[in-house]
């Protein structure tokens, strides 16, 4: 039950040793069956372009899974209806490799029909070799999605039928109907005629990939007689009469001279470059913690509350921000779970002098309510002493406790007078360092600058701050 | 080098990035989705790939073959989307491929929703593909570890040939936190393994096929050396409060922080608990709990997880019956106040 590949190709292992058994000579194929005769030409073509040594082939699941016994090249053997994908990492990490991903009917059109349509929708520049013999064959015969309508197979044992598996898929003209593949053709291997036809669209296929002109497929006709219960002759003129007439041969798509070769060069960044490039080297700005106007023992737990759009969540990342900068262990979390509901965006801040466990708050030593809603659901929570500070020109109503400080700030209203009510969060901002023992002005100010980085912009804000550290100054006199 | 005030995502895709990681492959979902933008953004900043896969297993299955080239690559992903990895990360352990996979963990069965739950500690640690395999697992509790523990997996990745994977929750993910990035990593180990394409690499097979039985065996019981040699070497925990504790709390990710917390309030009161973290979820710190049980002054062991009790099962194996081992967890994307926390913890006490 093994054939042998006559007149070796140079493209192939001089023994296949990784072959069990004692016949390390020839291929495990059945007699007369086709993945013998294409991986010759796909060997041939190989050496003859001279490029048999930077070929990666990745083997598929089915008959050809023992690929790898056989090409002299490296191989990556993936997982059933995979190979495209696996083809797409290995090309795009070594873009002057030939990647040849090779892959049977069940395996491409059924299991993998995802991949290769996607593979080739990108145009990934592989050559994909699809051998269709319109059967399972290692698995036992069982139906493609390539089996023909009436065809009998272990899983259609009364034939296949239209009302139950619906017609053949045709995978040649659906890939050529995709805008990126370059060459997209339909072979057979049946006579000698038909082989040479075979053998061109091989080269062809691999021509294109090194030429960098993107995804080509190949769809080859194939014998199982195995599987079709046939003689190796018979084979053949099944594949003439009856499959190709049902899977018609043809160029069904080359646009290989009209396409530019692609750009498909690495820049890879070295090591030492690469912080820069991600944005790890900026602000190196040096803060004069001792000289910081701060309480010696700071564990405050902030929520703040509003509208989604108010800058609720930016004015928390920026109370972090500065936290980060007096040196203090800070966190900052946005809502989460069940309070999200109800008409509040709200995020959680921690600043403290020891390390923060929880990030969540839950008894907030400070709340900022930036909006109605947001103060009637957490004005109860603010721990005795804690401060609720509030934009009282958006909400109607006034806080009920009287064992918390009650910190009213027409923040929108100042934000308007000042020229853009976008700014009312960092009213707020300059109203907590005003009134705090954990915000240093002066570190505000120099963080403003990082966060607002055109002029106007860090202009406005940095007004807006300082009418509200007046108006929190004022609460502390 | 830089500090940054980052989320936990982000400083997953930097660290990847300083360690050397030059491709991502992924598909949308809330909550990682965070990674993938941050991928997109910085990977082709560095000439590295970034490319949206058409599903998750399209993109391990990328990974797999950019990982066969010897290229550190990753994926990253959410507890459905982490299912869908599972064929291939069984192929890539068969293989013995490196890669590193990130989930941030939400809410399940089925499409469940979107917020944190750690109802993934079994389909992550116990493998969850097919076949005899284990994934190395990192669980970091705070935006620097998803930077240090996303490095160490591409490490230890590598090292063992191995998959890695850094399980988080959606709240790690999203929370944001001071992260001081390490210098990028700059000399790695030599894969001759690895397939690229020359002359040299002609014999190179990258593959999970053994036909034969004791062949297949003898790989499996390789396998499995390798997972004692990883759990000698490389198990790591945190241990917090633990000295005089007579009651042991056990949990990781965003749980640890909650529990530290709620220690710190126990001690207020007087009551002698202590936390031991598991850093590593495989290797498990089940040695060190064993050691712990069969201290005299240690009276019981509490886990917490944010889950129907996955992780307890390796602290009753561990503690091997010598002392109550009680559980409490939350479903569903509840998330234990503090207070709560304390009760729990107190009645668990009681209880024993």
């Amino acid at each position: 039950m093994s054939v042998k590949i006559l007149g070796k190709s140079k493209g192939f292992y001089e023994t296949y040793e990784r072959r069990p058994g004692n016949n390390q000579e020839q291929t495990h194929y059945c007699p007369g069956c086709g993945h013998g005769i294409l991986h010759k030409m796909i060997a041939e073509a190989l050496v003859d372009f001279d490029v048999a040594e930077n070929m990666i082939f990745i083997s598929p699941v089915g008959c050809s899974v023992f690929a790898y016994y056989y090409f002299n090249a490296g191989n990556i053997q993936a997982a059933h209806g995979r190979a495209p994908a696996v083809a797409t990492g290995v090309k795009r990490a070594l873009p002057e490799s030939i990647v040849i991903s090779y892959q049977g009917d069940g395996d491409l059109a059924a299991i993998g029909g995802n991949e290769i349509l996607h593979a080739a929708n990108r145009g990934e520049a592989i050559t994909v070799f699809f051998v269709n013999n319109a059967i399972y064959g290692m698995t036992g015969g069982q139906m493609a999605p390539t089996t023909l309508i009436g065809q009998k197979t272990t899983t259609t044992p009364y034939g296949r039928t239209l009302q139950n598996e619906g017609y053949p898929i045709k995978m040649a003209e659906i890939i050529a109907s995709l805008e990126s593949p370059v060459y997209v053709e339909r072979v057979m291997l049946a006579d000698v005629r038909s082989k040479n036809a075979a053998r061109k669209a091989v080269r062809k296929g691999i021509k294109n990939q090194m030429e960098k002109k993107g995804f080509s497929f190949i769809e080859v006709l194939s014998t199982c007689p195995t599987g079709w219960k046939m003689t190796a002759p018979q084979s053949e003129e099944w594949i003439k009469t009856t499959l190709a007439e049902n899977f018609p041969l043809g160029v069904y798509k080359d646009i290989a001279d009209q396409v530019e070769p692609l750009d498909l060069s690495l820049n890879l960044a070295p090591p030492e470059r690469v912080p820069k490039l991600i944005g790890l080297d900026q602000d190196k700005m040096d803060f004069d913690t001792a000289s910081m106007k701060l309480a010696a023992d700071i564990d405050q737990e902030i929520k703040i509350a509003g509208f989604g759009g108010q800058g609720v969540l930016s004015l928390g990342v920026w109370l972090s921000e500065i936290g980060m900068r007096e040196d203090l262990e800070v966190s900052w979390i946005p809502s989460y779970g069940p309070e999200m509901r109800g008409g509040t965006a709200n995020c959680h801040v921690k600043l403290s002098r020891n390390k923060i466990g929880s990030p969540l708050v839950t008894h907030p030593t400070v709340l900022v309510a930036m909006n109605r809603p947001s103060l009637e659901k957490f004005e109860a929570d603010v721990v005795e002493g804690g401060a609720i500070v509030w934009d009282s020109a958006l909400i109607d109503v006034e806080p009920q406790r009287t064992d918390v400080r009650n910190i009213p700030v027409p923040a929108t209203r100042i934000a308007k007078e000042i020229g853009n009510s976008r700014v009312s969060n960092v009213v707020l901002l300059g109203v907590l360092a005003g009134f705090s023992d954990f915000l240093d002005p002066l570190v505000v100010q120099r963080v403003l600058p990082l966060i607002f980085k055109k002029k106007h912009l860090l202009e406005i804000n940095l007004k807006a701050f300082e009418v509200g550290l007046g108006l929190g100054r004022e609460l502390t006199d | 080098m830089a500090k940054q005030f980052v989320k936990g995502n982000e400083a997953i895709v930097k660290g990847a990035i300083l360690a050397g990681c030059r491709a991502y492959y992924g598909y949308p979902i809330t909550p990682a989705s965070e990674i993938a933008h941050a991928a997109a953004l910085y990977m082709p900043m560095v000439g590295g790939t970034f490319l949206q896969a058409e599903s998750e297993i399209a993109a391990i299955n990328m990974v797999y073959g950019a990982s066969g080239t010897g290229i550190r690559a990753m994926t990253a992903s959410s507890s459905p989307g982490f299912s869908l990895k599972q064929e291939g990360l069984s192929y890539l352990a068969g293989a013995e491929l490196p890669c590193v996979v990130v989930d941030i963990t939400r809410g399940g069965p089925g499409l469940g929703n979107i917020a944190p739950e750690q109802a993934d500690y079994h389909q992550v640690v116990k493998g969850g593909g097919h076949g005899n395999y284990k994934n190395i697992v990192l669980a970091p509790n705070s935006a620097q570890e998803m930077c240090d523990l996303t490095m160490l997996a591409f490490e230890l990745s590598d090292r063992y040939r191995n998959p890695a994977v850094v399980l988080a929750d959606g709240f790690i993910g999203q929370m944001m936190e001071p992260v001081d990035f390490p210098e990028p990593v700059t000399e790695f180990p030599e894969k001759t393994w690895a397939v690229r394409g020359v002359d040299r690499d002609r014999m190179n097979l990258v593959s999970s096929i053994e036909l034969d039985p004791d062949d297949l065996e003898r790989h499996n019981q390789k396998l499995q050396r390798k997972y004692e040699i990883i759990t000698n070497n490389d198990t790591r925990y945190e241990e917090y409060q633990l000295d005089d504790a007579e009651y042991v709390v056990v949990g990781y990710g965003i749980v640890s922080r909650l529990v530290h917390t709620a220690i710190n309030q126990l001690r207020d009161e007087g009551v002698k608990v202590g936390m031991l973290r598991p850093i590593t979820l495989m290797p498990y710190p089940s040695k060190r709990l064993s050691e712990l049980a069969a201290l005299e002054q240690v009276k019981a062991f509490s886990v917490i997880e944010l889950s129907n009790g996955q992780m307890v099962d390796d602290v009753r194996l561990a503690v091997n019956g010598t002392k109550p081992v009680e559980f409490y967890g939350r479903m569903g994307g509840n998330v234990p106040s503090i207070k709560e926390l304390v009760h729990e913890i107190k009645r668990m006490m009681r209880v024993l």
